[in-house]
Formats: structure tokens, sequence, C-alpha cells
């Protein structure tokens, strides 16, 4: 596999090309290939972060400054005292931070596609997917910190999940999960949209609506009917409530259930989007 | 050609047709190329003649608007898995990861290109020896100049040992030395087998490197064939002279007139007489005139026009303009 340029090297070429022929080449990458080039792209990914820590802004500043932020405010007026608000609040800006995480890795995929490497990834023989799950790979580590750091943050201000150790985890992995799938929307916005700007905008306006009109700060009954309505079908309302189910009584209900099969829906029909519109925008 | 005697076809690359538009405009407008094995083909043309445009669409960086095209007797379009492990494309702005160091790109690509950890490594180090970039190996490539980026860069396009090559204006905005670093790099490559279909602004570029050139311009192929082949089109050649005693210009003027029935050049030079010549033979008949004048010279070269001169012969303007100043020959001969 070297390239020195000693004959022994040369003949080696000659001979490969001139043997091995065009047709015996495969036709499309296989399952191992895609995952270990999948795996490559994630180490690229981890990498850049390693280089670009403002990266992981969102995922630590904010965790820790929502969740203070939003209990403090909030806390006495909706709930009584901060104490009692926790166990309200904390799986709300659970599903909040994984919202704002998988939307950043929308935008750095956009970013990061117009720069001169990925010329290089399209013309080689990669699968079209490894691109795209490289990051959103090595993006499991962004929601894994946001997930524990609100976890954290709420235990330092009092917060006692009944759900245990069990429901904890399971909270935890729930979120993860959540952002994962979720991501995929934001990546294909990444590889339909013209600039990491428009990716931003858009994403923001998705982001907005699904977290402040869901239950995630405030319980589903103190509102007037027409908003109740559109936060008992917004998704993001399944995902805190089945988090809330998992920490705060460590029970897997059917929203655990409906949430979950809300990830599987969205992955299903945003992975494939975003493969067949990033290789025919290349 | 012997096209459709085998599969395993004698031609690296063959195209009919091509046609890319980007709105009204027809970047790549019906060109035919055809490139053979072992050969370095060059694709000759000033800036926004749709060099690049055809590269990326025989790459499958782009898909044709018209035309097929086939690499190593692959289908572009039908195959372009295939074709992505036939070519390495090194690109006109360096294609490597900013974030990386330059070890860690050639590593990445080994691990992309299906090679396993250790010889991912190997391969790296390999070839930052060669392309003399083993000091720089860890360092973040936005420290690069232009000459180390581009080496990185063509560096990562052979990884995987691809028989055929794409590079394209491998060395636009290279300093002279560093571009003559990478003609050897090129050469080398050659040597070992590899097909290389480059494109240049540069004209002396493409008659040092290529076997055989494809002059493009707006899209069209004006021309295609040796370097020799398209001097020759333009059909003259230069005898150039040096007479011992300037003092005889004049005299050595006349019988340059009364042997060819045309005007020679003097040149800035004291003595030197430039005579063009509608065939090289000719030159013998100006050398006997001056002989039976017994007017003495000092040195007599007969000169191919250069490519230069061709490609003002074939478009009608110089290299070096692009489309708005093609009506402002004359400005810009004053320019350069
Ligand atoms: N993506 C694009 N959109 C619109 N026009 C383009 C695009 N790419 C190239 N062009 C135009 O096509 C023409 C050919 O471009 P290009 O292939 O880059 O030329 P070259 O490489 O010979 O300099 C130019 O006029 C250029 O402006
Ligand atoms: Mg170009």
């Amino acid at each position: 596999m070297t390239l020195l340029s000693t004959s022994g090297a040369v003949d080696e070429t000659v001979t490969a090309t001139t043997h091995v022929g065009a047709q015996d080449l495969p036709a499309r990458p296989s399952a191992r290939d895609t995952l270990n080039q999948s795996l490559a792209m994630a180490w690229r990914a981890t990498k850049k972060m390693r280089r670009n820590p403002e990266q992981f802004f969102d995922v630590t500043i904010q965790p820790l400054l929502f969740t203070a932020m939003f209990a403090y405010i909030f806390g006495g007026a909706i709930s009584g005292s901060v104490a009692d608000y926790l166990p309200i609040i904390i799986p709300g800006i659970l599903a909040q931070t994984a919202l704002t995480a998988c939307m950043a890795t929308g935008i750095q995929l956009r970013e990061d596609m117009d720069k001169g490497v990925f010329d290089r990834f399209k013309s080689l023989p990669i699968a079209r997917i490894a691109p795209l799950a490289g990051p959103a790979i090595a993006d499991l580590l962004r929601y894994g910190t946001a997930a524990t750091l609100t976890i954290l943050t709420g235990i330092a201000m009092g917060y006692r999940p009944g759900g245990g150790v069990l429901g904890v985890l399971g909270g935890w992995l729930l979120t993860v999960v959540a952002g994962w799938s979720l991501a995929w929307i934001f990546t294909w916005l990444g590889t339909v949209a013209r600039s990491a700007q428009a990716v931003q905008g858009i994403s923001m306006m998705i982001m907005f609506p699904l977290t402040f009109l869901s239950n995630a700060f405030v319980p589903a009954d103190t509102l007037p009917g027409w908003l109740k309505a559109f936060v008992n079908v917004n998704p993001v309302s399944h995902v805190v409530t089945a988090v809330r189910d998992l920490l705060n009584d460590g029970q897997v209900t059917a929203q655990v259930g409906w949430a979950l099969l809300g990830c599987v829906v969205t992955v299903a029909v945003f992975l494939p989007l975003s493969v067949r519109s990033y290789s025919r925008k290349m | 050609m012997n096209q459709n005697s085998s599969p395993t076809t004698e031609l690296a690359v063959s195209a009919h047709g091509l046609v890319k538009t980007f709105g009204d405009l027809r970047a790549v407008d019906g060109v035919d190329l055809e490139v053979r094995r072992g050969e370095v083909f060059g694709v000759l043309g000033p800036n926004g003649a749709g060099k690049t445009t055809m590269l990326q669409m025989l790459a499958t960086l782009l898909p044709m608007d018209g035309g097929r095209a086939e690499i190593f007797g692959v289908d572009v379009k039908q195959h372009p898995h295939v074709v992505r492990q036939l070519v390495g494309v090194t690109g006109q702005y360096a294609s490597v990861d900013e974030n990386l160091t330059a070890r860690e790109n050639l590593y990445l690509f080994g691990r992309l290109l299906g090679v396993d950890k250790a010889a991912a490594r190997s391969t790296a180090e390999d070839l930052l020896g060669r392309f003399g970039l083993q000091d720089a190996g860890d360092k973040q490539i936005s420290q690069f100049s232009g000459g180390m980026r581009r080496r990185l860069d063509l560096a990562a396009s052979l990884i995987a040992q691809p028989p055929l090559i794409f590079l394209d204006e491998p060395t636009t905005g290279l300093d002279p030395r560093t571009r003559g670093q990478m003609w050897e790099t090129i050469r080398d490559l050659v040597a070992q087998g590899c097909t290389v279909l480059l494109t240049t602004q540069y004209l002396d570029e493409a008659d040092q490197l290529a076997d055989r050139i494809a002059v493009i311009d707006r899209g069209h192929k004006v021309a295609e064939g040796t370097s020799d082949q398209l001097k020759s089109q333009v059909g003259t050649s230069t005898l150039q002279l040096r007479l011992l005693d300037p003092a005889q210009t004049g005299q050595a003027v006349d019988v340059v007139r009364r042997v060819v029935g045309d005007e020679p050049v003097l040149t800035p030079e004291a003595g030197g007489i430039n005579v063009p010549l509608p065939d090289a033979n000719r030159a013998a008949d100006v050398l006997i005139g001056l002989r039976e004048q017994e007017l003495l010279i000092t040195s007599a070269t007969v000169q191919k026009p250069t490519l230069d001169e061709v490609f003002m012969a074939l478009t009608g303007h110089g290299a070096g303009e692009d489309d708005d100043t093609d009506h402002h020959d004359s400005d810009l001969e004053a320019v350069r």
C-alpha cells in the first residue's frame, strides 16, 4: 500500500490497474464499509470538536444557565416553590437542550459542507451517508454532555428524582436518543438550505414554537383550550412527559413508547431524505 | 481507435458531447475528449473556459446535462461509485480538512478508503515523506503555504493509488520554484504508470507536461493534438539570425526580403533578425542568400511558434484574457 518510488512498487501499481479491470470493482459500498467510513467521519468530527471547544458552549453553559434561570424565575409562580418546580422543569430543560444541541448539528454540517474538504469526500468512493452519519455519531457526545449537566445542575439545586438511578438513566438515555433522532431533521435542513444562516433561521422558527408551546415549562392544564390542543399533539410534549415519567416515577409508560416511536419515524423519514438530497446536490 | 474491440478499453477517458449549463450559460458545450492510458492529457484554456466544470462532470461531482462519459470503459452516470474508485481528484482549490493536521488528513482519507489503522498510519508517513511534508506533519493546515497545501492535496489523491488522476490547475498561484517541484511530482506519477488529466491556464505548463493537449475556450474545444501539432497548425516557424557585424543589418534585410518575400522583424539587440517562414525549409534559402552576399552570421536557429501564439491564432484572443475584455486586445497587450 505504499507509494515508494522503487521499481517493485511501480510494477505493483501497473499490474493492479491492468489486471483487476474496472468491471471487478464493487458497484456500491458494503454495509461494513459504510459503518467503517461513518466511524472514520465520526473520528474526524471529534478531532474537530477538540480543536473548537466553543462547539460545546450550547451543551454546557446553556443547561446550567437555563436550569437555574427557569427554576428561580418561574418556580414560585408555577409550582409555589423552586423545589416543587424542579421535577417539572428538569425534564423540560432536558428536552429543550437536546433540541438546541441537535439544531447545532444541522448548522455545523451546513458550514462544514461549504468547505473544500467536502469536495474530496464527494469524490471518494465512500457511502454517501458517511459524511452525514459521522457528525451524527460524534454529536452523541454533545447530547450526553447536555443531559448529564442538566440533571447534575438540578440535583445540585435540590432535585431528588423519584425514579432512582434506573429512572435517571432511562431519562438520560431517552433524551440522548430523542436528540439524535431529531437531529436528522436538522441534518436534512442542512443539506437543502442555501447557507448555514438559513439553517439557523429555519431551525429557530421550528425550535421556538416546539419547545415553548409544549408542556416543557408549564403544566398543560393551565393553558387555554386551543393552546392546550396544540401542546398535547406537540411531539416535544410527549418526549417531556416520557422523560418525566422515567425521572420522577421510574416508570416506562405508554408515553415512553410514543416518544420512542416518534424517534423511529423521524429517523425513518429524514435520514433517507438527507442522504438523497446530499447525493443529489453534489 | 479500438474502442469496441475489448471491454478493457485502451482509453482512460472517453467523453462525447459533454454539456453543462448554468442558467443561460453553456459552461461546457458539447466537448469530446479521449485520453489514452498512460498519457498526460492537458486541457488548456483561459479562466472561465469550462475546465473545472468538465473535470467535475467526469469525476461524478456534477451531474451532466448532456453527453456521456466513460472512465476505463465504465459509464460515469451509471456507475459513479466505480468511477470514484478509478479516479483521484485534486481540485483547483485545496480540498483538505482545515481542522486536522496534515498527518491526520492523510490518515482520515486512508481510513475512508478502507485501509486498516496501521496501514493508514504508515501510508500517511510515506506520503508525507515523499512530498517533503514530514516536518509539517503535525501542523494545522491553516499554517500551510499554498504550495504545501497543493502537495498535501495531491498526496491525498494518491492514497488509493488510482490509475487515473485529475489535476485541476495544479500550479495556479504557486511561485516558480514550487511550480517546478509540482511538475517533477507529476512526471514521477506518470513514470509510475498513472494516467493524468490536467487542466492549466499556462501554455508552457501544457507544453512541458502534456503528451496531448485540447484547447478549450468558452465551453468549446477549439483544437487538439500534440504540442507540435498545435504549433504547426499555426503554420509558421521563425528563423532567428544574429549577424556578426550589426552594421550589415540593412543589407541582410534586403536579402531576406528578396528570398522570402516577407518583411523580417528586427530584434531589440543589434544585429538580430527574426524571419517568419511559411515553411521551415526556406531557412536554407535565406542562409544561402546571405552567404552569397558574404554577410556573416554568429547564430541561426529555427524556432517553432510558442503555444501563446497558437492560442492567439486559434481563439482570436490571448490566453490571459477573460470574456469581458476580448474586444480590447490592444488595451490588453499594453497592460501585459
Ligand atoms: N456553480 C456554478 N454556477 C453558475 N455558473 C458557474 C458555476 N460554476 C462555473 N460557472 C461558470 O461556468 C463557466 C466555466 O467555469 P469553470 O469550469 O470554473 O472554468 P475554468 O475552470 O475553465 O476557469 C464560468 O463562466 C463560470 O462562471
Ligand atoms: Mg477552474
